[in-house]
């Protein structure tokens, strides 16, 4: 059975049949990454680039363990040490990509709307790996998996997303999955950094994080931009931390098996405080160990298929 | 020369004719009308089932030159302009350099001189449109100016806008503002709306325009001056404007086909044909628009025509210019959507597109008539037709209608002594 889609440009019109297909492959996927040899013929003779034209370190790091584990060859490329330096549009990249027989294109990009551009000139299935503040579907998808692994299902959860939602790609993307699989989503933030309309996704707006965690199975919490506070979208890191920040004395009132999560990288003492990242309830590194399950599910749904 | 239109349907609203004619054209002038005209050495045009109607003006276009002639040229975009039934147009300001001085003025009539169409020019109101220092106003007026806007890049200062108007009023001169508050638009490519939060674009508020629309409003009623506001986009504005019209001030307004046709849903697509400035708003505002035509809160149709080339369009949408052509498809999409729809009757049309627009510009009225220069737009009313943004005449081809069916397509143009029948 395969995905409707012989893309993953986000999660906003992906149906629950399809994320249940990817989660339940993913299962057998981690299992492969407990052995000691962790790697299956699966994409032998495959060809994946991973076009990052922002910087990231983890997701790009994810998904080539994920294709190599998978046999695929796999070629990365950074903007600041490419061809985009000297001009050279996406659509002309596109091209050169067509031209170099490449099956599947992993792509990350500041401009929103990035991959679905390059979906539409080539052949070769594209992945999103986060365009702008809109989509970051397969951090999504891992966080979904975490939260299914941990407690066993998504339906009817009640999970927090807390921090910038106006500048979040995870926020959007976990918003459109957790709606999907019948989760009740929150967010929490400031109200300069929640994006006017968004109740009508479905979800709703709390400014006051004590009033929340109650009540939550699951606290997702994003990293705090520095740079936002400049322009003006906060008063200061202090004043953000104070009313805002994951702390233990604030978890206190939390439900006692509550799921801790961050997309990372973590500003340690601003959004999250230390101990609660590296506490009990945290399950920030079983995402990261999940993110690579996750894309190796991914790349094996849409590269095998074909 | 000599032109013989035969069985075409005039219609002028003003002196209220709705009837099957023929009229006789001898060198650009009316000569006769009348049934059963003949006449011997003549070319004979049968209109047979066609509307004759006073030419068409559009009041909003980008035609990129001087500057930008690889976007569009005088040439080309009259070109556009004609076969999209205009026989007048009035460029924008926006050139390099900017229209802010006689000289520009003088190469703009020079380059449009002997074409069928008239082109206008609406010259800048500050220096480089940068908003600081008037520009020389009198002298713009005097070169022939017909209207005065820093479109694209509205003054911010209420204090430099207000002695832009003190100083226009003393010619009762024409202020055209494109209506936002650049402060809450930095760094949005759409509206703000379900669709922007859904698409995490940054945001053009429909507040931005509404801000800019009032504080022109209790401007002109303040100085009793003219105040004319370009492509208004939002049920707010449209609000604002018809109650400031009850008023008695002297606000007016135009839409371009666009906002009146499609929502910010489009975006969706990703489609940078769909980017522009104002941006598309939803389905509310598109309404309040079609009844502001309707009631006349909104004056008169303009297309705001912003010609980019392809390769400035096919990035990234972030990346993209704002602005689609226009021309070519304004007559099809009004007749389609404004007078299929039930909104305006086909006189009310031509009112937008002539009548009115006139009035604003102080053009001569078009008069049917014996005696008087033949400046005419012929209309195929019946005619279906798919647009192809491979068949535009101008140069550039970035419009989101390709593909769409449309009723009402042009089908010639008659001015200062020239006719043109297509097909």
């Amino acid at each position: 059975m395969p995905l409707k889609s012989r893309h993953l440009l986000g999660l906003e019109n992906v149906p629950e049949e399809d994320i249940n297909l990817i989660l339940d492959t993913a299962v057998s996927f981690k299992e492969v990454l407990q052995r000691p040899i962790k790697k299956v013929p699966t994409l032998q003779g495959k060809t994946i680039v991973n076009l990052f034209f922002e910087s990231s370190t983890r997701t790009r790091v994810s998904f080539e363990l994920a294709a190599r584990r998978l046999s695929a060859d796999v070629t990365s490329f950074q903007a600041s040490t490419s061809s985009v330096n000297k001009g050279e549009t996406l659509l002309d990249t596109a091209r050169n990509i067509e031209a170099m027989k490449v099956d599947m294109v992993v792509m990350r990009h500041s401009a929103v709307g990035a991959p679905h551009f390059l979906s539409r000139m080539i052949k070769s299935n594209v992945i999103n790996a986060g365009d702008g503040t809109h989509e970051h579907p397969t951090q999504a998808l891992l966080d979904m998996y975490t939260i299914k692994e941990k407690l066993g299902r998504i339906n009817g959860l009640k999970v927090c997303i807390v921090g910038d939602i106006s500048h979040s790609r995870v926020a959007m993307s976990n918003i459109y999955g957790l709606k999907t699989m019948g989760a009740e989503v929150y967010v929490c933030g400031p109200a300069t950094l929640i994006p006017r309309h968004i109740e009508k996704l479905g979800v709703k707006v709390f400014h006051n994080i004590d009033e929340v965690i109650p009540e939550v199975d699951v606290l997702n919490i994003l990293r705090i931009q520095l740079e936002r506070q400049s322009v003006g979208l906060f008063p200061s890191i202090r004043e953000y931390r104070t009313y805002f920040g994951i702390n233990s004395e604030r978890l206190k009132r939390a439900k006692k098996d509550i799921l801790i999560m961050h997309p990372g990288p973590i500003n340690r003492g601003v959004e999250l405080d230390a101990d609660v990242a590296d506490g009990n309830n945290s399950v920030i590194l079983d995402q990261v160990e999940n993110g690579v399950a996750i894309r190796m599910a991914i790349l094996y749904l849409l590269g095998a298929a074909e | 020369m000599k032109t013989l239109l035969k069985n075409g349907k005039v219609i002028s609203p003003i002196k209220k004719v709705n009837e099957i004619l023929d009229i006789y054209i001898e060198d650009g002038i009316i000569r006769e009308i009348g049934k059963n005209l003949i006449k011997e050495n003549t070319v004979v045009y049968d209109l047979s089932g066609k509307i004759i109607a006073p030419g068409f003006i559009d009041m909003h276009v980008h035609l990129r030159e001087p500057g930008y002639e690889y976007k569009e040229t005088i040439e080309t975009g009259s070109l556009a302009a004609r076969r999209g039934g205009f026989t007048a147009i009035c460029c924008m300001p926006n050139t390099n350099p900017v229209i802010d001085n006689e000289d520009t003025i003088r190469f703009i009539q020079h380059k449009s001189a002997n074409l069928l169409n008239d082109v206008f020019v609406i010259a800048a109101v500050t220096k480089s449109n940068e908003g600081k220092e008037l520009a020389p106003l009198l002298e713009l007026n005097n070169a022939g100016a017909i209207a005065f806007s820093d479109d694209a890049m509205p003054i911010s200062s209420a204090e430099i806008q207000r002695r832009v108007m003190e100083y226009l009023k003393m010619f009762d001169g024409l202020f055209i503002q494109h209506c936002e508050d650049q402060n809450l638009t930095k760094g949005g490519v759409m509206n703000e709306s379900i669709v922007s939060t859904s698409l995490g674009f940054s945001p053009m508020p429909p507040i931005a325009e509404e801000i800019f629309v009032i504080r022109g409003i209790i401007l002109s009623e303040y100085l009793n001056a003219r105040y004319h506001v370009a492509h208004v986009s939002t049920k707010g504005s449209v609000e604002m404007i018809r109650e400031a019209k009850r008023k008695g001030i002297k606000v007016t307004a135009e839409a371009t086909p666009h906002h009146f046709t499609l929502t910010d849903e489009a975006v969706r697509s990703f489609d940078t044909n769909t980017k522009m400035n104002p941006p598309l708003r939803t389905e509310e505002d598109v309404e309040a628009i079609k009844q502001g035509l309707r009631d006349g809160t909104i004056d008169a149709i303009a297309t705001d025509h912003a010609p980019h080339a392809i390769h400035e369009k096919d990035v990234e949408y972030a990346y993209a210019p704002f602005g689609i052509v226009g021309l070519e498809t304004a007559v099809g999409l009004t007749y389609s959507v404004l007078v299929d729809g039930g909104y305006l009757s086909l006189e009310e049309m031509i009112n937008k597109f002539s009548t009115n627009p006139r009035r604003l510009l102080k053009l001569p009225e078009i008069r049917i008539e014996v005696n008087e220069k033949a400046n005419l737009t012929i209309l195929d009313v019946n005619k279906e037709w798919v647009v192809d943004k491979y068949k535009l005449n101008s140069k550039s081809k970035n419009t989101p209608f390709h593909g769409f069916k449309l009723k009402c397509k042009p089908y010639g143009v008659i001015n200062n002594g020239m006719v043109e029948i297509f097909e």
